[in-house]
């Protein structure tokens, strides 16, 4: 189901007369195409103090054209500024002077990037104003138009930079938006190929028959990795239809079946050399109030969508099935931080997953320098939300910064980039793919 | 149909775009334009275009007859890989003209003016318009292949009894095997059916013991005597069904797990249209390939872990069995002096077979190999024995082993 709203304010008579009338106004969103340049304009790099001529390097090794000097009118793809020096509040203001002069220069999907440090408890003053990153960027997400996002990274000292960069300068990152993510010191290698990061890989994605999981398959194939599909039996139709559409092979596997493990473990050993990345993407929905929950609808909930996790993850690192540096990565939800009518059995399972991926990322680290972590998308337009009433689909699609709502794809990118090599220094922490939802974000 | 089992098998194996030594496969009700069904199929399948593919027929015995011949060449080292399979349809079946139509049809088609064609449409008679509907039946007796199966039934005193509880446990293993996910990698759903429709695992002999006979009842001893019920004959239904094979070698560099080999096979006919109306039943064949299998690989009846003899019809099994218990026959007509003897019955047919799947002809070759081969792997290991009779007096044999 396509968005009619965004296309028609997107034409020439239905852009003038919502901007007359003052009706939100989506920006047809910038996404990644294998070959276009990572922006659409040129970036430019601020600091408090001076810039890092590593960081300009780092920058421009990604493709992007990265200015030192600027002239009247030039307009700007992104702007990064490094805010890793803040150690007081006086120090915020290097963020002012640098952004306000050049917002209204930032371009369509133009890309705000802040680098700051994580609050270590170190030092009170230096924590408040590292704390302070988050809400100007998050403020930034909801004050920028035309599509453009702003997100923060929290950078430790020997982190690897690179992937990050790539995916939130890059069409990649399109519904990501107000989001801080951490990068600490881990193994991350950088990929022989930038256009197939995940080349040599064996990946595995449940729930893939169709949806989201379809388009996560999809895209870890476009990435270069060799990709399991799995899916109910009874999803085996559609499913034999995405494997070979990808060129991925097809695996029946109820992954809340009490010896769901045992299969998938049997099947790893015979068919593969090892694990590298799992997308533990199936979920259900069996949405009533809880007054109302029947026990049945409760407990299939909880088994699909988080106790298979657990069991799948524990397995997992107790055989030879998961390689050196493989890359887990969870479904959460928006519904996982704000909770929703009629979901306790869902939001429950959301939230699970969030603390599941906290907890097991030292579980995890210590199997060969592996992450876990979680993707919580917000307002996906899917077969699901297409089934939805059209005056609440129409209003949840707004409640956005980006004002629309998000593709499969933006969440499969999301999960490409934490399963790659380079993700290597990102473990434990949940992304939320979902262009800044008002809810709960 | 075909062309989805080929699809579902690309995926399970991530065969996309390989050119695969050869793709064999048939259907025993196919219309002439489907002349080239299997590469048609594989055209339209996922597997590269570049495969080839051939047509083969051998009724019933069809699928099991194209995992032979793909074998063979395996073997010979003249293809590395094969898919090997087949697929029919009764509820969409062709549909032929009467040949006085299609004679009148062809005069129309060789006349060379306006009024030679309507001269030649002038012969059309109204009778001849009915179409002929396929039968199941032998071209050379006129009699069905039920009514073929009842006599040597009453030759050989099967009881309705017995076949109630073969076609029962049929039913019963069928959908125990389901439940407990036998078929999850085995079976591509279809236009949303994801299990055998003709499945009804809820048969019990008593359930089964309430059905008139069907076939039969012209015989001595009339409806009375009559034991073949539309519950112990096997149902003729659509399905299509296909199996990879390669060498070691080719498996291994495609990491694929080798589930089972094929050892040999061996195929017989019987007279069944002059022969002796006990010895020489219609669907006997098996009863004599088996002997000279065993012979050849020197092995005994009992030598095997698993037994799958297709259910064309419940009294079939039964009758395969009693000839090769009983002595005299074995001594007179397979030139045994020892019988074959008895076979443990739990070990036969343990995943359901023919009476509760249904009998989509070419297809349930690839169903029975396929199965097999996994049960074997799941046992890990052992040796498996199919029996597949066939119309026109013809019996398909074969081992699987691993």
């Amino acid at each position: 189901m396509g968005d009619r709203y965004l296309n028609l304010v997107n034409s020439p008579v239905g852009s003038a007369v919502a901007s007359r009338v003052g009706l939100p106004k989506p920006a047809v969103l910038r996404r990644y195409v294998e070959g276009e340049p990572i922006l659409p304009g040129p970036v430019r790099i601020g600091a408090v103090g001076k810039v890092d001529p590593a960081l300009s390097k780092l920058v421009s090794a990604t493709g992007a054209d990265v200015r030192t000097t600027e002239a009247d009118g030039d307009r700007w793809g992104a702007l990064i500024f490094d805010a890793t020096a803040v150690s007081s509040p006086a120090d915020l203001a290097a963020l002012r002077d640098f952004f306000s002069g050049r917002l209204r220069s930032l371009m369509s999907c133009g890309r705000v990037l802040v680098l700051g440090r994580a609050a270590d408890g170190a030092d009170i003053t230096v924590d408040a104003s590292r704390q302070a990153l988050d809400g100007i960027v998050r403020s930034l997400g909801k004050e920028l138009q035309r599509g453009s996002t702003a997100n923060l990274l929290l950078v430790e000292d020997n982190a690897s930079l690179e992937t990050a960069v790539r995916f939130f300068l890059s069409g990649k990152s399109a519904y990501v938006d107000g989001q801080p993510l951490r990068l600490v010191t881990g193994v991350a290698v950088a990929p022989a190929d930038w256009d197939k990061p995940l080349a040599g890989k064996t990946a595995l994605v449940t729930g893939a028959a169709r949806g989201i999981g379809a388009a996560i398959a999809g895209v870890l194939a476009r990435d270069g990795a060799k990709v399991i599909v799995a899916d109910l039996q009874q999803a085996g139709e559609a499913l034999a239809k995405v494997a070979n559409r990808i060129g991925g092979t097809a695996l029946h596997l109820d992954v809340a079946a009490p010896n769901a493990p045992e299969k998938l473990l049997a099947y790893l050993e015979s068919q593969t050399d090892g694990l590298d990345i799992l997308v533990h993407n199936a979920g259900i929905t069996r949405d009533k109030l809880l007054a109302n929950m029947k026990p049945e609808n409760w407990d299939s909930v909880i088994a699909v969508n988080l106790q298979s996790q657990l069991s799948i993850n524990a397995a997992l690192l107790s055989s030879k099935s998961l390689n050196d540096q493989s890359r887990v990565v969870c479904l959460s939800s928006t519904t996982g931080f704000s909770g929703n009518r009629g979901q306790t059995n869902y939001g429950a399972t959301k939230a699970g997953v969030i603390g599941l991926v906290r907890s097991s990322a030292s579980a995890f680290a210590a199997h060969g320098n592996s992450t876990i972590n979680a993707v919580a998308p917000g307002f996906i337009d899917t077969e699901m939300t297409a089934k939805m009433p059209l005056a609440t689909r129409e209003v949840a699609r707004r409640l956005s910064s980006l004002q629309q709502a998000g593709l499969p794809v933006d969440v499969a990118e999301a999960i490409s980039f934490l399963s790659s090599p380079g993700a290597g220094g990102i473990n434990g922490q949940t992304l939320r793919v979902c262009g800044q939802n008002l809810v709960g974000a | 149909m075909l062309t989805a089992a080929i699809d579902g098998l690309v995926a399970r194996y991530g065969l996309q775009n390989e050119r695969v030594g050869e793709v064999a496969s048939g259907a025993v009700l196919k219309h002439s334009r489907d002349f080239n069904l299997t590469r048609e199929a594989v055209l339209g399948s996922t597997l590269a275009p570049t495969t080839p593919a051939y047509d083969v027929q051998q009724a019933c015995g069809t699928g099991l007859v194209t995992v032979i011949l793909t074998a063979n060449k395996i073997a010979l080292g003249q293809i590395d890989s094969a898919i090997a399979g087949g697929v029919d349809t009764t509820s969409d079946a062709p549909i032929a003209v009467s040949e006085g139509l299609r004679e009148v049809l062809l005069d129309v088609n060789r006349a060379k003016s306006l009024g030679g064609r309507l001269k030649a449409l002038g012969g059309l008679r109204p009778n001849q318009i009915v179409p002929t509907i396929p039968q199941n039946s032998e071209p050379r007796t006129g009699l069905s292949m039920g009514e073929h199966q009842a006599i040597t039934t009453q030759e050989w005193g099967i009881t309705r009894e017995a076949q109630d509880e073969l076609a029962a446990a049929s039913h019963q293993n069928l959908a125990a095997a389901y439940d407990r996910g036998f078929f999850d990698d085995l079976v591509t759903p279809f236009l949303g059916l994801t299990r055998d429709q003709n499945l009804r695992g809820d048969s019990t002999v008593e359930k089964l013991s309430k059905l008139s006979p069907v076939f039969g009842t012209h015989l001595p001893g009339g409806v009375e005597g009559a034991t073949m019920t539309a519950a112990n004959s096997t149902p003729l239904t659509d399905g299509a069904s296909v199996v990879l094979l390669a060498s070691d070698e080719w498996a291994a560099e495609h990491k694929l797990p080798v589930l089972a080999h094929f050892v040999d096979a061996e195929t017989a006919a019987v007279d069944y249209v002059h022969g002796d109306r006990r010895a020489d039943g219609l669907l006997m064949a098996p009863v004599y390939a088996v002997p000279r299998l065993l012979a050849r690989n020197n092995l005994k009846l009992q030598d095997f872990d698993f037994y799958e003899i297709h259910e064309a019809f419940a009294s079939t099994v039964l009758t395969t069995l009693a000839a090769w218990e009983d002595a005299e026959f074995c001594k007179s007509y397979l030139g045994l002096d020892e019988p074959l003897g008895s076979i443990d019955r739990s070990k036969l047919n343990i995943n359901g077979s023919s009476l509760a799947v249904g009998h989509p002809f070419a297809a349930t070759g690839g169903r029975i190999v396929a199965t097999l081969a996994k049960m074997i792997h799941e046992n890990g290991g052992g040796r498996g024995l199919i029996s597949i009779c066939a119309a026109g007096g013809q019996g398909v044999v074969a081992i699987l082993e691993a």
